[in-house]
């Protein structure tokens, strides 16, 4: 006996009603983690978006003989305590380096002490009633405002919250990934070639395939431990160096490039490589010409998202000395350097208030080039992606 | 009636033993192109080709028929050792081309390959324009040293394998973006163009609708003028239109080969007739 229409439907009910609460829990799952992510970068930009910022007063300088042995002579009593003693302490070399500045009186904007940057901001501030009257009188007379703190991007770390600046850091990483990028790329890529493309299917190869599976997924300190063991005790290679830093993250990213490069290379269709093999290729003329063009943008893809990786990553280089007080700019890569992860943590330990939005201000940098670099990744597999 | 059959068989697998064809084609050449003697195939444990010895004459299309599985493609890619490129396969027997054994350590099968061209059963033209598909394998090859040798090398090819009209003006684009049919041709110019003495066809148009069919068989008419021809065919008419011999194949054994005429209206063997009278493939 068949059922009609009316009886399926009504046993259907159930079964609609399930999958519609699926599908709501699902987009309600959806829903709180791009919450989390609005939540996350909505508490970033507001912490950090004021570390662009900087206080800056007007003031009169005196170039003098006198500010050159003293420089707290160079500005007023009334303002002395407001400026910047970091950057006071910069005059005598600024006067060195140009002598035509000696004898002369100009009216500058300087940067303010830390805590007058923090009073202007609303933050929390040690100044005291007497110094709070007076940021309030100059910024009446206009003497006293946020300016863009381009301190920030042209320095290295420093105590003085108001002369602390990432570029250390990023030059570190700079170093660090291209260390890390002519080591890992070249191996990664051509081992994953051999196994993908050349190497017979024994006891041997699988063995090694699980090895590098394995290896993806090791913590990271235990790479940091590794590259102590063998570049600097070993090796010698200078501590805390970007040299050091950047093979020891090129031991990190070897794995991701591996992987990806194999699957990279899976996904060119056979069909290709006997067609080259068909004219006559050699097996290494079939992967030169015909194999690899077609997977580099998986390649590069793969690549790119190891260094980012690479690029976040602090543990490892904590082993390695790589975390680290650098004021000044290191210029080759056997310096000492820092990366902007570990600058971030050191400012996060600061126990001044004003490192606080150093702190935010360096993850909303690293963060950007995060975000750039993947999407790099992404616009450059749409653009070599090919169909056949 | 019985009897008959038998001696039929008995006919068949004499001259079978040989090589050579149960009946020739006074038209063809008889020179010969590739001697197999007693060729055995191993997949790990699987036998797919049991003891075939077939010779294959000059300048003459040879269609290898027989049900799926039957070893025919397995056959063809022994020509030019493309089942190197599978794992645990395992060869034994006499493929004799030039007076040289291709499964020999002294032979390069790079230069095997390069007297022994190969068209598949899906069209699979690089994804590189229609000028690189051609130019690539002579240029490899160091058959062309100048810009001018070239294009007119890969012109030549191209009007041999009957696409130059249609493709002169976009040369540059890829090749992908041709029709199935005109992919299969550009592949066929691909294979012309190291100037080979042999093509290998794999069911060159089992992924083809009947008109481009039917310009491949045209061509292959052609092409036999100047290259010897193997193709394997699911496709009996097609083997009935196209070649001189035909050979037909069944459980990794060489039943009959025959001159085509003879195979399709007077069979030897009670297989081969079974075959093309559909009674069973």
């Amino acid at each position: 006996m068949s059922q009609s229409f009316d009886e399926i439907s009504a046993q259907l009910k159930r079964r609609h009603r399930k999958s519609a609460r699926l599908k709501w829990l699902s987009m309600g799952a959806l829903g709180l983690a791009g919450l989390f992510l609005v939540i996350f970068f909505a508490d970033m930009l507001g912490k950090g978006l004021p570390a662009f910022q900087q206080a800056q007063i007007r003031v009169e300088v005196t170039y003098s003989e006198q500010s050159q042995q003293l420089p707290l002579a160079a500005v007023n009593e009334d303002v002395r305590e407001l400026v910047s003693r970091g950057w006071l302490r910069t005059l005598p070399m600024m006067m060195r380096d140009n002598p035509e500045l000696l004898g002369s009186t100009r009216q500058e904007w300087v940067l303010a002490d830390g805590q007058v940057d923090q009073y202007l901001k609303g933050h929390y501030t040690r100044l005291n009633d007497r110094q709070q009257a007076a940021v309030d009188a100059l910024v009446e007379e206009g003497r006293a405002e946020l300016k863009f703190n381009t301190t920030f991007f042209t320095r290295g770390d420093s105590k003085m919250p108001e002369l602390a600046g990432i570029m250390s850091a990023a030059m570190g990483t700079v170093m660090t990934l291209l260390v890390t990028l002519a080591v890992s790329f070249p191996i990664g890529v051509m081992t994953a070639v051999y196994l993908e493309e050349f190497a017979p299917d024994n006891r041997l190869t699988q063995i090694i395939e699980i090895n590098i599976n394995n290896l993806a997924a090791i913590p990271s300190i235990l790479f940091g431990l590794l590259g102590l063991a063998i570049f600097i005790s070993f090796f010698g290679v200078p501590r805390s160096s970007p040299l050091v830093g950047g093979l020891t993250l090129a031991l990190m990213t070897l794995p991701v490039i591996i992987i990806s490069t194999r699957t990279a290379l899976r996904s060119v269709p056979d069909s290709i490589r006997h067609a080259a093999f068909g004219v006559g290729c050699s097996r290494w003329q079939v992967v030169r010409d015909h194999v690899l063009p077609l997977a580099l943008p998986g390649i590069m893809t793969g690549s790119i998202i190891g260094l980012a990786q690479a690029m976040g990553e602090t543990a490892p280089l904590i082993i390695v000395g790589m975390v680290a007080f650098i004021p000044d700019i290191s210029a080759s890569v056997t310096d000492a350097a820092t990366v902007l992860p570990a600058q971030i943590f050191t400012w996060a330990g600061e126990p001044d208030r004003a490192f606080v939005e150093k702190t935010a201000g360096g993850i909303l940098v690293l963060l950007s080039v995060l975000i750039a670099m993947n999407a790099t990744a992404v616009v450059l597999r749409k653009k070599f992606e090919r169909r056949w | 009636m019985n009897m008959q059959i038998a001696e039929r068989e008995s006919v068949a697998m004499s001259s079978q033993s040989a090589g050579q064809p149960v009946v020739r084609n006074d038209e063809a050449n008889h020179d010969l192109s590739i001697r197999v003697r007693d060729l055995n195939l191993w997949y790990g444990q699987t036998q797919a080709l049991k003891n075939i010895s077939i010779d294959i004459f000059q300048k003459n299309v040879t269609a290898l028929i027989g049900p799926s599985g039957c070893g025919k493609s397995t056959f063809l890619r022994c020509l030019n050792r493309m089942n190197d490129l599978i794992r645990g396969v395992r060869i034994e027997g006499l493929v004799e081309m030039d007076g040289r054994d291709v499964n020999e350590s002294r032979m390069d099968e790079v230069a095997l390959r390069r007297r022994v061209g190969m068209v598949f059963q899906k069209p699979n033209p690089f994804p590189k324009s229609i000028y690189e598909n051609v130019a690539y394998a002579p240029r490899m090859h160091d058959l062309v040293s100048r810009k001018a040798e070239q294009d007119e090398l890969v012109e030549k090819a191209l009007r041999d394998a009957g696409l130059w009209n249609e493709v002169k003006d976009k040369l540059h684009q890829p090749g992908t973006s041709l029709s199935g049919g005109q992919q299969q041709r550009l592949c066929i110019a691909r294979a012309i163009a190291v100037q080979p003495d042999v093509i290998l066809m794999d069911e060159p148009t089992s992924a083809l609708d009947p008109i481009s069919t039917a310009t491949i068989e045209d061509l292959m008419d052609k092409l036999k003028k100047q290259f010897t021809i193997i193709t394997v065919t699911h496709n009996m008419q097609q083997a009935a239109r196209v070649a001189d011999y035909t050979a037909f194949f069944h459980l990794g054994e060489l039943i009959e080969y025959n001159d085509t005429k003879t195979m399709f209206s007077n069979p030897h063997t009670k297989k081969a007739e079974d075959y093309i009278t559909g009674r069973y493939g």
